[in-house]
């Protein structure tokens, strides 16, 4: 098992927003998590990387075996935890070339593998820059600094590229992207994609999973997974609407 | 008699009699003992004094220091109007310069252009006070880059001046930077006149020293010139710094541009004072002037305080200064990608002082302080 959260509890600023949440993912597996907005899809990102804000009230989460919990979000980031931010953050000064080959540096050093000088993280970047199509024109500019907001999201899925990870959570990577961009973003996500490692989608459409294929939709409501299925789930809920499955979390 | 000087002030004056046997020079001795006299009623300053409020310089005033000062250039002699000009009454550590001036005078003749950079460096050895004071001419539509750099690497006190003066059409790049070792106090003054459509563009790097203190002082004489000054201090330990900066538009149309960030660590301490002045006739004055600190430490502080005085209307002016912190979630967004806390915040850091550091024309500078930054929080890269 790559990932499991076994009954968690989670909240921010005494509140709770996760509560009693369970999740399994196994290498070479996609899982796609719906929900209501504020059902709490990106607090559970959040948590997963390690944000000081939440607060895990009770609950478990291992990746490999290990407590997740008790690691620094940079720790878990080495040891190969990812989170595509729903919102990401704009480092001003700071270019992204400079910064990516930081972050593949410090997870190389880690791993004892070799770290590399900039002529050749370069060139190491713009293959990976082909997975998005990326132009090189953004490796000089500072991290999302002025980027619109597909271009945010690309830049993403290009540090995910880069950095390799086992478990990839891409917080809602499609919303802002125009038809291109998603089709781009989505096989971009499909080469990274191998039985290697996993993949967890938050997202609100369809749209993207007729792109990625999930082997699992999960419903996330009021803290709580309250439906689970195949990808065939997230198309019954384009029809149907969220009541549908708070109607069921109910009845429960 | 009445006698104002204090035990502080008097360590220099048998030094001083000293130096003046070997002055063969009658206008040079009888101005060193001008300035020499001024000091002695004038005495360092305190904290008493607006202009050092938050600087007091009492620690450097209680060591021994062993005054040393080189033979006069020979071409002072043809700049001796020019040097006279230099303000020494400003207050004692300007009138102690001029007394003790270790003179130097960089000449850059008429419409040429330099390819190299001036290298102007400054030792002291441990114990000892420098007076360096240099003469910068730059006849018209003369082109150079001057790099002026504080190395001492001990405990001393450097009091140094520099007068720039930029002729008209002339354009003077000059790079100041401070990288006295921890125990070292640094005084300097920089003193700039700039003529018809001249450039002059400074960037006043402060890493070093126990305390350091830098006040600019710079005039446009005619109008179409134009100036950047700006710096960065960053500062750990208990270091303290302190820019205080004048820019006069005495004349129409001309511009300036001052960007100064603080860095702020510790227990250290930051103070920038910068005025902008606008003369009643400086009619299309564009001046800007920003001042940006980050304090990494609670414990760190800074006392801002831009100032713009405008006499004339029809004017483009802006200032502001800020104090923050680093950003919790751009922090956050870096550690979710493995670098560690030091690396993650010395890169934000260095974010934030990139605008200063990236304007550095001489790549030795720039990669030092690159590495400066980097390295800060003793985070290996
Ligand atoms: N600091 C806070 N204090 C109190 N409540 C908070 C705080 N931060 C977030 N919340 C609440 O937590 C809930 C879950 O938020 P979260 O961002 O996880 O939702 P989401 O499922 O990602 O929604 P969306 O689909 O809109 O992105 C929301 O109701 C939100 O208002
Ligand atoms: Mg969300």
């Amino acid at each position: 098992m790559l990932l499991e959260v076994r009954d968690l509890h989670a909240g921010i600023d005494g509140k709770e927003i996760l509560k009693g949440l369970n999740l399994q993912v196994k290498k070479g597996e996609v899982h796609a998590i719906m929900g209501p907005n504020g059902s709490g899809k990106s607090t559970l990102s959040k948590v997963l990387a390690g944000h000081p804000s939440y607060e895990v009230i009770s609950g478990e989460v291992l990746f490999e075996g290990n407590n997740l919990l008790e690691l620094e979000p940079d720790e878990r980031a080495r040891e190969g935890v990812f989170m595509a931010f729903q919102y990401p953050v704009e480092v001003p000064g700071v270019s992204n070339s400079q910064f990516l080959r930081l972050a593949y540096n410090q997870k190389a050093k880690h791993h004892g593998q070799d770290e590399l000088d900039p002529l050749e993280f370069n060139d190491y970047l713009k293959e990976k820059a082909k997975v998005v199509e990326m132009s090189s024109e953004f490796f000089k500019r500072s991290v999302n600094e002025g980027f619109s907001g597909g271009e945010k999201k690309r830049n993403e899925i290009l540090q995910m590229a880069v950095l390799e990870p086992k478990l990839a959570i891409l917080d809602e990577t499609d919303s802002g992207l125009d038809i291109d961009a998603l089709r781009i973003v989505a096989e971009g996500v499909n080469t990274l994609r191998s039985s290697e490692n996993a993949i967890i989608l938050v997202t609100h459409y369809q749209r993207l999973l007729n792109y990625i294929q999930p082997d699992f939709v999960h419903v996330l409501a009021g803290g709580k997974i309250v439906k689970e299925g195949g990808k065939e789930l997230a198309i019954e809920l384009e029809e149907k609407g969220y009541d549908w499955v708070k109607g069921a979390a109910g009845s429960k | 008699m009445i006698s104002t000087t204090t035990v502080k002030e008097t360590q220099f004056t048998e030094q001083f009699r000293n130096l003046l046997k070997s002055e063969t020079n009658d206008d040079l001795r009888r101005l060193r003992e001008e300035a020499f006299a001024a000091f002695s009623l004038m005495g360092f300053p305190t904290v008493k004094n607006e202009d050092w409020k938050y600087t007091n310089v009492a620690p450097l005033l209680n060591s021994q220091w062993s005054a040393t000062s080189g033979n006069d250039d020979a071409a002072v002699d043809q700049r001796f109007d020019q040097l006279k000009a230099f303000n020494f009454r400003r207050n004692g550590f300007t009138a102690l310069n001029l007394a003790f001036a270790d003179l130097k005078v960089v000449h850059i003749a008429k419409e040429t252009s330099l390819a190299e950079p001036i290298e102007l460096m400054f030792v002291a050895d441990e114990n000892t006070a420098i007076f360096p004071h240099v003469l910068v001419i730059a006849e018209a539509g003369s082109k150079a880059t001057i790099v002026e750099s504080y190395d001492s690497p001990g405990k001393s006190f450097t009091n140094s001046a520099i007068q720039v003066i930029v002729g008209d059409n002339a354009n003077i790049t000059h790079y100041r930077v401070q990288r006295d070792g921890i125990d070292a106090y640094n005084v300097g003054t920089t003193e700039v006149s700039l003529g018809r459509c001249s450039r002059y563009d400074s960037t006043n790097i402060n890493l070093g020293s126990a305390l350091s203190r830098h006040d600019i002082d710079l005039k446009f004489t005619a109008e179409g010139g134009e100036a950047f000054v700006d710096g960065l201090y960053m500062l750990n330990g208990s270091q303290h710094h302190d820019t205080h900066s004048i820019i006069d538009h005495q004349v129409p149309n001309c511009t300036s541009h001052q960007t100064y960030k603080g860095v702020l660590n510790d227990t250290s301490r930051g103070v920038f004072n910068g005025k902008v002045f606008v003369r009643e006739n400086a009619h299309g004055t564009d001046a800007q002037q920003s001042n940006k600190n980050l304090l990494l430490s609670d414990n760190a502080r800074v006392d801002t305080k831009p100032q713009l005085e405008i006499f004339n209307d029809d004017v483009k002016c802006a200032h502001g200064a800020t104090v923050g912190q680093l950003e919790e979630e751009e922090l956050f967004y870096l550690l979710t990608r493995g670098l560690p806390m030091t690396l993650a915040k010395n890169l934000l850091t260095y974010g934030f002082a990139e605008e200063v550091i990236n304007k550095i024309g001489i790549e030795s500078i720039k990669s030092e302080l690159d590495a400066a930054v980097l390295n800060r929080l003793g985070a290996e890269i």
